[in-house]
């Protein structure tokens, strides 16, 4: 097992064995440098054919399914046709910044690869800072949508980018927000660190960490634009928002830095709230129980099958005893999970309006992350079923306040309707 | 319940997703809630839908028997009537310029159709007083010259009664039918004109 899970880590470090003591610094370097250069666009590639499939599968249709098996090809034919296609910039439009404009939107999507932990001893670069990094560098995307936006000089673009700017602005403070709840809890910066924390129990199975998480995840999905937040490409009203003018590699860009960015978001959101590397703490015995006891009361099922249900949960418990599966798989494990919900809300959701997109950041999201700080102080100040339940209560309270407030006032409290004599 | 709704919105499109899947049917089955079919997409060239026999897409000529014994009298009522025009007809004629005579019957030298003119309207059909052309269901025509390809000439447009039978039975049927009740009137001495048009 842990061979397995140190699998990387220790092929690495055989391999800088072999080099000579001055050389292994750099070539330490190079080696994370080409690990994340070659994984950052193989996983562009596929999360596009994963999202393809899985809104087709919603949709009663196949999704891509012509080239190779499954259609496993379909993203080096579309990598490939992005590659030859024709690259138009518009009449007008300010030649640099439209050529610069989608490289610098990459450029940080792939950075924030650096300080993620993807298992056990797995991460890029551990800086003690890490946190910050990751809000520092995520932002810059906004600069890159903005540059776009203004330098093809459409009005698609420059709408869609304004738009784009504002949400991203407006979502970074929710999301800020509630991750600084994890560092209250943790006192550090280092997503490492965050991890490390995690060991006993996950953060997601805290009331504050329940919310913050929530409110992270859909302040990450509303910042890399994706539906039910895609204002800034809403194509009934923007054509494809800031991205309008864009054709070829550079198209191909910005869809990378879009999918890179839901990546990072998902895998962030492991990080910080879902216990990162770590499998779920739960004890083997509770886990089996637990669902053995789902599995043999439910009652629409036929006997048998709950019978076979029961053992093979009981034997799955007694396998999780033994800890078979290394940390890097629990980590990719999550991120797609994570993944999928943000493919499986584009293919429920319709798009939000403008002023409901802004109201949910300014109006709820907001003043629920300070109060979601306040919960987190209760929890760590006082013992273990005191400090839940109060800072549980909060929560609710809160929340519900918050709901109430924010309801839409009907215009009309009552109408009255006249029949004609 | 605030949220309630996009749970349940939620629950629908997993459903949904399970149910393309054959696993995903079991599973459903298992917990006996009622399934679809799943997809609805038909992979097209490898399977190919089921046409109702009404089906049409293009006209083509009706034989009896061998394929110079055509229904067609080139009497041109479809080519005025095409509404596209899209049929050229040219009447099989000697030197001197009279009509030559196959079975009994006058016969065209040149029957085109241009099939990307064409609009499927049926008109033609109508409009024969012979019940020599009908709508053929045969829809993979591409083809990349449109001159060479896409006009029919007369040895491309013969299909042969039983062709006719077989792709739309209850139609054949029917135009059999008024065919016989006009051989055998025509043939009765009692009969009056022969060549009276028969409308569908
Ligand atoms: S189907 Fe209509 S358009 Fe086509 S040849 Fe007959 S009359 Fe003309
Ligand atoms: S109307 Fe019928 S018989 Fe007359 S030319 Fe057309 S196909 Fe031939």
């Amino acid at each position: 097992m842990n061979s397995l899970d140190q699998l990387f880590v220790n092929a690495n470090a055989f391999l800088l064995g072999l080099l000579p003591v001055w050389a292994r610094p750099w070539i330490s370097i190079l080696v994370r440098l080409s690990v994340i250069a070659v994984l950052a666009p193989a996983i562009m590639m596929y999360l596009t054919w994963i999202e393809r499939k899985i809104i087709a599968r919603m949709q009663n249709r196949f999704g891509p399914d012509r080239v190779g098996v499954y259609g496993l090809a379909q993203p080096l034919a579309d990598g490939l046709k992005m590659l030859i296609k024709e690259d138009i910039v518009p009449r007008g439009a300010d030649r640099l910044l439209h050529l610069a404009a989608p490289i610098l939107s990459v450029v940080p999507a792939i950075l924030l690869f650096a300080v993620l932990p993807f298992g056990r001893n797995m991460i890029p670069a551990d800086l003690n800072v890490g946190l910050l990094y990751f809000f520092a560098v995520s932002s810059v995307g906004s600069y890159a949508i903005f540059m776009g936006g203004w330098a093809s000089r459409s009005k698609f673009s420059i709408l869609g980018a304004m738009r784009s700017v504002a949400q991203i602005i407006s979502y970074e403070v929710p999301g800020v927000l509630s991750v600084v709840a994890v560092i209250m809890v943790t006192g550090t910066l280092s997503t490492a660190g965050i991890v490390e924390a995690q060991a006993e129990r996950w953060f997601l199975f805290t009331p504050w960490g329940f919310v913050g998480c929530l409110m992270f995840f859909l302040s990450g999905v509303a910042e890399v634009n994706r539906t039910p937040f895609d204002m800034p490409e809403a194509e009934s009203e923007l054509v494809a928002g800031f991205h309008t003018e864009y054709s070829g590699m550079k198209f191909a860009l910005w869809y990378m830095a879009e999918f890179l960015e839901s990546f990072a978001v998902c895998a962030f959101t492991v990080t910080f709230f879902l216990g990162g590397w770590h499998a779920p703490a739960v004890p083997f015995w509770t886990l089996a129980l637990l669902l053995a006891i789902i599995v043999g009361a439910g009652t629409r099922l036929a006997i048998p099958v709950r019978g076979a249900g029961v053992l093979a949960m009981l034997g799955a418990g007694a396998l999780w005893g033994a800890q078979p599966i290394p940390s890097w798989i629990w980590f990719f494990a999550k991120t797609y999970a994570l993944i999928f919900v943000l493919v499986w809300l584009r293919g429920t959701l319709p798009r939000l309006r403008i002023d409901q997109l802004m109201g949910l950041a300014w109006k709820f999201f907001l003043p629920l992350g300070l109060v979601n700080i306040l919960a987190a102080g209760l929890w760590t100040q006082f013992p273990f079923p005191l400090g839940t339940a109060a800072a549980a209560l909060l929560l609710i309270i809160a929340g519900w306040l918050l709901v109430r407030a924010n309801a839409p006032q009907s215009l009309q409290p009552q109408r009255v309707y006249v029949f004609a004599d | 319940m605030i949220g309630a709704g996009v749970l349940r919105g939620m629950g629908v499109t997993f459903k949904t997703l399970l149910e393309t899947y054959p696993w995903g049917r079991a599973i459903l089955r298992t917990l006996q809630i009622p399934v679809t079919d799943g997809i609805f997409t038909i992979p097209y060239p490898e399977t190919k839908q089921q046409h109702p026999e009404r089906f049409r897409y293009f006209p083509f000529l009706v034989y009896d028997g061998t394929p110079d014994n055509l229904r067609c009298v080139a009497c041109k009522i479809c080519e005025q009537e095409c509404p596209p025009q899209s049929i050229h007809i040219v009447m099989e004629k000697d030197e001197q310029g009279r009509p030559v005579k196959a079975h009994g019957r006058t016969l065209p030298k040149q029957f085109d159709v241009d099939m990307s003119i064409c609009m499927s309207c049926r008109i033609c059909v109508d409009v024969c007083p012979f019940d020599a052309i009908e709508m053929d269901n045969e829809y993979e025509l591409s083809a990349s010259d449109r001159y060479e390809h896409m006009i029919f000439d007369k040895h491309k447009l013969l299909k042969s009664a039983e062709y006719f039978q077989k792709i739309k039975p209850t139609e054949a049927a029917t135009v059999d039918q008024r065919l016989a009740a006009k051989k055998a009137k025509t043939a009765s001495p009692t009969g009056d004109k022969p060549s009276q048009p028969s409308g569908p």
